[in-house]
């Protein structure tokens, strides 16, 4: 057996190998600006948070009509938006802190979601709802992936110096009349858009991997935002790839094989990226006379 | 150019109706250039919060005229910002330039070669291309500086520009500062050095939450003044009554 059969073969033989890669690609595309900029305003882990607040919406949307496409997809965004702007309200309006909120509402999402899944469900199908089958992907949520992506792409190109503005330096948006509250609305919605979109193929719990991992190690390689980028999509592709390929020659759940993936390149990163890794720190050459 | 004024009438800005800026009342001419000095929790910082429409006021009025507020070119404490933000220099100045960019237009050659004339302004000149981590705290003040040339705003306010940086560099930010009043610019500046207002600045407003003295800055920063601002307690007092003090 070849490496090109080894790497090849999967993709070549099944259908359902090269439909899970398509999107996964689109969501490694879409996941990337959206990774850097969760990063870069210290809200990975509100990435988290919302994913889970994900849950409960898809749950009812099941509940209702079973593995619908679009009754899960519906409940999920609108869930996501209701916990991320009630728990960003309470935080303004109480002395309550965001993480602190956020996280209140999302344990509390998380039961509510499990519990749900669990009054019509078997534990096959909480399994689904949370870790995602990338490897049934039907049409409907390929082409609901890549409309994602395609809005995502969009909107980042309209709202893109707005949103660097509003992280860099919010007082300056707020004082020349800049809309930085639309603007982080507006990215709220994008995140919320790209967990239900990823939800299907890699699962609620899943989905924050393949946005967070790349775009966390993105900073190792890349100083420009726009390069972080670039960087977050390339290693997301390539964890992508490598995790479907592993999981089909060792037969391991896919998903999770291509979150470790995903973390084995962040581990490398951290070693050995050329920007600040430790590597990079102990390796220091003599410094320069000026 | 007409240059903007703003004219405080018996203005009160507060926290938790604890008062910062007391009662104050008073007009910053058009092309004046006024110092507001005072100790620690005096409310300096307040007030131009107050004027740029960050915080509203309790009582009284703030009236900017000559220009809309989005307009005012304003320099805030540096602490807020985050350094290690992944922003080239020249991109931080090149903000300066969002009144003609807007936030989706294209950002020209010539407006490029205008943000980096500012830099080479402050002394920033090879700087362009590297990330704002990468800046002392005073070459990040000049950066913020240039982004405030770009601005060329006809009201501009700083607070504490000089705060944390060299002599040298307060030095040559203040001269720059200095050409602006010449160009006919309202200026308001929160300074610390006092011995600077009295070389460099003609007026000076001295608060101490209730304001002490306003006007000509050699009238202003007597012996007298300055021991009387300095009498503030720090303290807001928690059993403090409401203020009953007819307005003005």
């Amino acid at each position: 057996m070849t490496l090109l059969d080894i790497v090849a073969g999967p993709f070549i033989e099944f259908g359902f190998m090269r439909r899970a890669l398509i999107g996964c690609v689109a969501l490694s595309l879409s996941g990337a600006p959206i990774g850097v900029f969760l990063v870069l305003r210290r809200m990975s882990l509100m990435g988290d948070v919302m994913a889970h607040a994900i849950l409960p919406g898809a749950a009812v949307g099941f509940l209702l009509s079973g593995f619908s496409l679009f009754a899960m997809t519906f409940g999920g965004v609108v869930a996501g938006l209701t916990v991320a702007l009630a728990a960003g309200a309470i935080s303004r309006a109480t002395p309550l802190k965001e993480d602190a909120s956020f996280a209140s509402f999302y344990l509390v999402s998380l039961g509510l979601g499990v519990l749900i899944v669990s009054l019509k469900g078997s534990n096959i199908d909480l399994l689904h709802v949370l870790f995602g089958n990338v490897l049934a992907l039907d049409d409907a949520s390929l082409i609901l992936i890549a409309s994602i992506a395609t809005v995502t792409f969009l909107a980042f190109a309209v709202i893109y110096r707005l949103l660097v503005a509003e992280c860099f330096d919010p007082g300056f948006l707020r004082t020349i009349g800049g809309a930085g509250g639309a603007v982080h609305f507006v990215f709220l919605v994008l995140v919320v858009l790209n967990l239900v979109g990823g939800f299907n193929a890699l699962g609620t719990l899943m989905v924050v991997g393949l946005i967070v991992l790349p775009a966390a190690s993105s900073r190792f390689w890349s100083e420009g935002i726009g390069l972080q980028i670039v960087a977050a999509a390339i290693i997301g592709i390539v964890s992508s790839v490598v995790g479907l390929i592993v999981s089909y020659h060792l037969g391991l759940p896919t998903s999770p094989a291509i979150i470790l993936a995903a973390g084995a390149i962040h581990a490398v990163s951290i070693l050995a990226g050329p920007n600040g890794s430790i590597l990079r720190q102990a390796l220091r050459a003599q410094h320069l006379r000026g | 150019m007409a240059a903007p004024s703003i004219l405080c009438r018996d203005l009160t800005l507060s926290y938790r109706r604890h008062p910062a800026v007391h009662h104050l009342s008073g007009r910053f001419a058009p092309g004046s250039f006024t110092a507001v000095v005072g100790p620690n929790g005096a409310g300096k910082s307040t007030l131009l919060k107050g004027i740029v429409g960050l915080i509203r006021p309790d009582s009284g009025t703030i009236e900017v005229d000559g220009i809309r507020r989005t307009e005012i070119g304003y320099l805030p404490q540096q602490a807020a910002l985050d350094r290690g933000f992944p922003m080239r220099v020249l991109d931080l100045a090149a903000m300066g330039l969002w009144r003609q960019s807007g936030a989706f237009g294209r950002i020209s050659g010539a407006m490029l070669a205008r943000a980096e004339a500012a830099l080479d302004a402050v002394g920033l000149s090879g700087f362009e291309n590297r990330t704002v981590g990468s800046l002392s705290g005073g070459q990040f003040q000049r950066a913020l500086f240039a982004r405030l040339l770009l601005q060329d705003s006809r009201l501009i306010l700083l607070d504490e520009p000089f705060a944390a940086i060299d002599a040298r560099t307060a030095e040559a930010l203040l001269a720059l500062v200095g050409r602006w009043h010449r160009e006919g610019r309202t200026i308001i500046a929160v300074l610390h050095d006092m011995e600077a207002v009295r070389r460099s600045i003609p007026e000076t407003l001295l608060i101490a939450r209730d304001p002490i003295a306003w006007g000509p800055t050699a009238d202003v920063l007597t012996e007298a003044n300055i021991d009387r601002s300095r009498r503030l307690t720090e303290a807001f007092d928690d059993d403090a009554e409401a203020c009953e003090r007819p307005a003005a």
